[in-house]
């Protein structure tokens, strides 16, 4: 559709493109990245015809730039620029209707029905039929810019090239309006060339992207390959992390914000555990980087605030999420900053330690019932009728931790739990063979993210050493205190 | 809301065009009929009846009348009509092609440059061989369009975005030199002051049929040239580059546009002098009653400005009769204030928006 060779040439006196050649095929939405004064808009410009080329060919359907005529040009090509000015007050019907200039020909060049038509379609879809009336000189920065899309839209184009088009446009809009381009390329066969700032946009929704460096092309290449934490670092000069999209496998990038002051190291140790019949509780210093299987603030996160709560043997509750939410509001938590898991184990059997070690440490906390321990590798066997009994694990790591790090310690801290229960012969009830574990078992990996790099846990690596110690110690203990109380 | 429903009453285009006609056919009737021996309006009519259809005959008319209405205020009125069409929609053109509500022949320096070169023409006598009376509006033509070039090449110079206040100021600049040219002139030949700074400050006055016949054929085809443009107009008032990607071939239209603005001023002021202020007043009130759509600012503008200089030029013939005020001095004094009004109005939406 669009193909541009070995393409130079910007302003007069220095040319600010340096042999440029891609191509884009139809139907893509063909995003350009850049950092400012890459030329990506000047790239764009030599496109649409406004700036000459000074070295090479931009061929448009096989023919070249300069040899179409402005108006077939428009009836091909149409273009959303950054900034539009106007000075008079034009209606947002008689805007619109200016995209249909290229497609009136003769004489008199009369307003037909088609494209009446037209224009009443591209304003629905724009959202702006509703005041096509209206002045557009009274119109707020994001309802100009759809009345020009409209616009550029009325041409009817094949190609349409978009200088940041998100520009001026609240959250909602600019989803909408990146729906509806995606919607178009693959619906109408629409090829879209779009300028981005937001690097999680483009990577969110185009089909190739291009890198511009100092007038030059970085890469071109599918989203995963061009928004690379390395390169995106390098060319845009700034601190970012990569990661990944929660619901769709695109990438996204994220700004690490510059720290003035250095982090103040915390500690996670005894002297923050609070005890009492309810539940126990840890409020660390600052919040935490998380990964856990709690009721409430499961998964990964940054929570500052960890309680195991009591729950009566009996405890049943359909919506068990807002009655923990209600009951952590109820007790002064933010449930949004707290990760909160539930045992029906006597909270005094509480064991917990604390190991260091050099560059880092450790703080284990451990609830232990195993009325319902299972042989996992049995587990088929269990009907799954509601007997109490949770193992909760929390691991505390003064020190930062990979995500790599997070799943091996999850990974030995498992392999540590059961193993004390095969050394305490605990016995799945049902089979009769040593069990691995309970059935409702959560645990909590949480680190202050400051200090020395861990970067695995396996068991191999000091960290897992001592993760595996503590809590097979700490399990080990639990149980045993737990079931000294079930013989009293 | 006043401004809002004032447009909107007036949205419908064929009552706009029939207020703009009714408009100037009281203006004609005015200026034919006032002045100091009165016709009545009912004899005007049947002179003209007799004169266009033939169905009366000019017998039972005072030879008085029609010698008055046919050789003197006929000619003033017709003339004084094409020259406030001419600049009006000159005015317009150029107030489209440069986004600027502030662009007129007059601020722009561009009656100025017309000036120069009709004055060059009188005062040399010079006479081109072959066009003999033609010699006059093709000086002036050609030293307009020299000027309004010269002037929108400076104003890029100075800054690359053309600012409306950047544009008004190189105008200014180029008046006030060309103006100095034209006073030197004018006392390196010696001549009776008075006579010339009448013209200069403009009149229609004791012309006659001669000048309408110099002037028409140019108001003819300028205006032509850009009613044709009219669309191409609408598009580069959102910008050159935004009327490019629109399928507009700018720089083909730009030169149309300027040159057929070119030719409207300079061939009024080669019959009238500089008469200020016409081409800002009337495209800003067609705009702010009728809306800027090109299709029909331009034709609204010519008939609106005609007879508002027909009027214009009624004011300043009677009000100190049996002296009379250059046409000019009216227009400055109705249109200088109107662009103060216009850049207050301009700079509080700039800062709002």
């Amino acid at each position: 559709m669009l193909s541009v060779q070995h393409v130079s040439g910007g302003y007069s006196s220095e040319s600010v493109l340096k042999d440029i050649s891609f191509e884009v095929q139809t139907g893509e939405l063909f995003g350009i990245l850049g950092p400012n004064g890459s030329g990506k808009t000047t790239l764009l410009k030599m496109i649409s015809g406004i700036l000459q080329i000074a070295k090479g060919d931009i061929f448009i359907k096989g023919k070249r730039l300069q040899e179409f005529h402005s108006k077939q040009l428009a009836q091909i090509v149409a273009v959303l620029s950054q900034h539009s000015s106007q000075s008079f007050s034009y209606t947002v019907k008689e805007t619109v209707s200016l995209g249909r200039y290229a497609h009136q020909t003769g004489w008199f060049q009369t307003w037909g029905e088609k494209d009446e038509m037209i224009v009443q379609r591209v304003m629905k879809q724009t959202g702006i039929a509703s005041f096509q009336n209206k002045n557009i000189q009274e119109l707020s920065g994001g309802e100009k810019q759809r009345v020009f899309l409209a616009q550029a839209l009325a041409q009817e184009p094949e190609i349409l090239l978009l200088d940041e088009p998100t520009n001026h446009l609240d959250l909602s809009y600019q989803k909408e309006l990146l729906d509806l381009l995606k919607c178009w390329t693959t619906e109408t066969g629409l090829t879209v060339l779009s300028i981005f700032h937001d690097l999680n946009l483009a990577g969110l929704y185009c089909d190739r992207l291009l890198l511009l460096e100092n007038g030059r092309i970085n890469i071109n290449h599918i989203p995963n390959e061009v928004l690379r934490e390395e390169r995106i670092r390098e060319v845009y000069h700034t601190e970012i992390k990569k990661h990944p999209h929660p619901r769709v496998p695109a990438p996204q990038m994220v700004l690490l914000p510059e720290e003035k002051q250095a982090k103040k190291k915390i500690q996670i140790y005894e002297g923050l555990l609070r005890v009492n019949n309810e539940f126990i509780e840890l409020k660390a210093p600052s919040p935490l980087r998380t990964m856990s299987s709690g009721v409430i603030g499961s998964g990964t996160g940054w929570h500052q605030t960890f309680v195991n709560r009591h729950v009566g043997k009996d405890y049943n509750c359909s919506d068990h999420r807002k009655e923990m939410a209600d009951f952590l509001k109820a007790k002064g938590f933010e449930p949004s900053e707290t990760v909160g898991m539930m045992t029906a184990v006597v909270l005094e059997d509480v064991s917990y330690k604390y190991f260091a070690e050099t560059g880092f440490s450790l703080f284990v906390v451990v609830t232990a019932g195993v009325g319902n321990a299972i042989d996992a590798s049995k587990s088929e066997q269990h009907t799954f009728d509601k007997v109490p009994g949770t193992i909760n694990t929390w691991i505390f790591v003064n020190g930062e931790l990979t995500e790599e790090a997070f799943i091996q310690c999850i990974m030995t801290a498992t392999e540590a739990k059961a193993k004390a229960l095969h050394d305490l012969k605990v016995i799945d009830a049902v089979t009769g063979t040593v069990a691995t574990g309970t059935s409702t078992d959560s645990i909590l990996i949480a680190a202050t993210q400051a200090g020395e790099i861990l970067e695995y846990a396996g068991t191999i690596t000091a960290l897992g050493k001592l993760i595996g110690k503590a809590v097979y110690e700490c399990t080990s203990e639990a149980i045993q205190k737990s079931q000294k109380r079930k013989v009293i | 809301m006043q401004r809002l429903s004032i447009p909107k009453f007036l949205n419908n285009k064929i009552l706009a065009y029939l207020i703009a006609g009714s408009f100037l056919l009281l203006s004609i009737l005015l200026g034919i009929s006032i002045g100091t021996v009165s016709v009545p309006i009912f004899t005007i009519i049947q002179i003209m009846m007799s004169k266009l259809f033939g169905i009366i005959s000019l017998d039972q008319i005072d030879p008085m009348f029609s010698s008055i209405v046919l050789n003197i205020r006929l000619p003033r009125v017709i003339l004084a009509g094409l020259v406030g069409a001419s600049l009006a929609i000159a005015g317009a053109a150029f107030q489209g092609l440069l986004r600027n509500p502030l662009a007129d022949p007059y601020t722009l320096g561009v009656s100025s440059g017309a000036s120069v070169g009709a004055v060059l023409t009188l005062f040399f006598q010079f006479s081109i061989p072959f066009i003999g009376s033609f010699t006059l509006p093709l000086l002036s033509i050609l030293f307009s369009w020299v000027t309004i070039f010269l002037v929108l090449a400076f104003a890029r110079k100075i800054e690359r975005s053309m600012r409306v206040e950047t544009i008004i100021l190189t105008g200014i600049i180029f008046s006030s030199f060309l103006g100095a040219i034209i006073s030197l002139m004018i006392a390196l030949t010696g001549d009776e002051l008075r006579q010339i700074i009448g013209w200069l400050l403009g009149s229609v006055s004791m012309r006659g049929w001669e000048y309408i016949k110099i002037i028409l054929p140019f108001f003819v085809l300028g205006s032509v040239i850009l009613i044709f443009n009219a669309k191409e107009l609408n598009a580069m008032s959102f910008g050159e580059e935004r009327a490019h990607h629109l399928g507009v071939n700018v720089q083909k239209r730009k030169l149309m546009i300027l040159t057929a603005g070119s030719i409207l001023t300079g061939a009024a002021v080669a019959v009238s002098g500089t008469i200020g202020f016409v081409g800002l007043v009337i495209p800003h009130l067609s705009r702010l009653l009728w809306g800027p759509d090109h299709r029909h600012l331009l034709p609204l503008s010519i008939i609106t400005g005609s007879g508002f200089l027909i009027l214009a030029d009624l004011i300043s013939r009677t009000i100190i009769s049996p002296t009379e005020l250059p046409i000019g001095v009216i227009t400055a004094l109705i249109g200088a204030p109107v662009f103060a009004l216009i850049l207050l109005q301009r700079k509080r939406t700039e800062r709002s928006g």
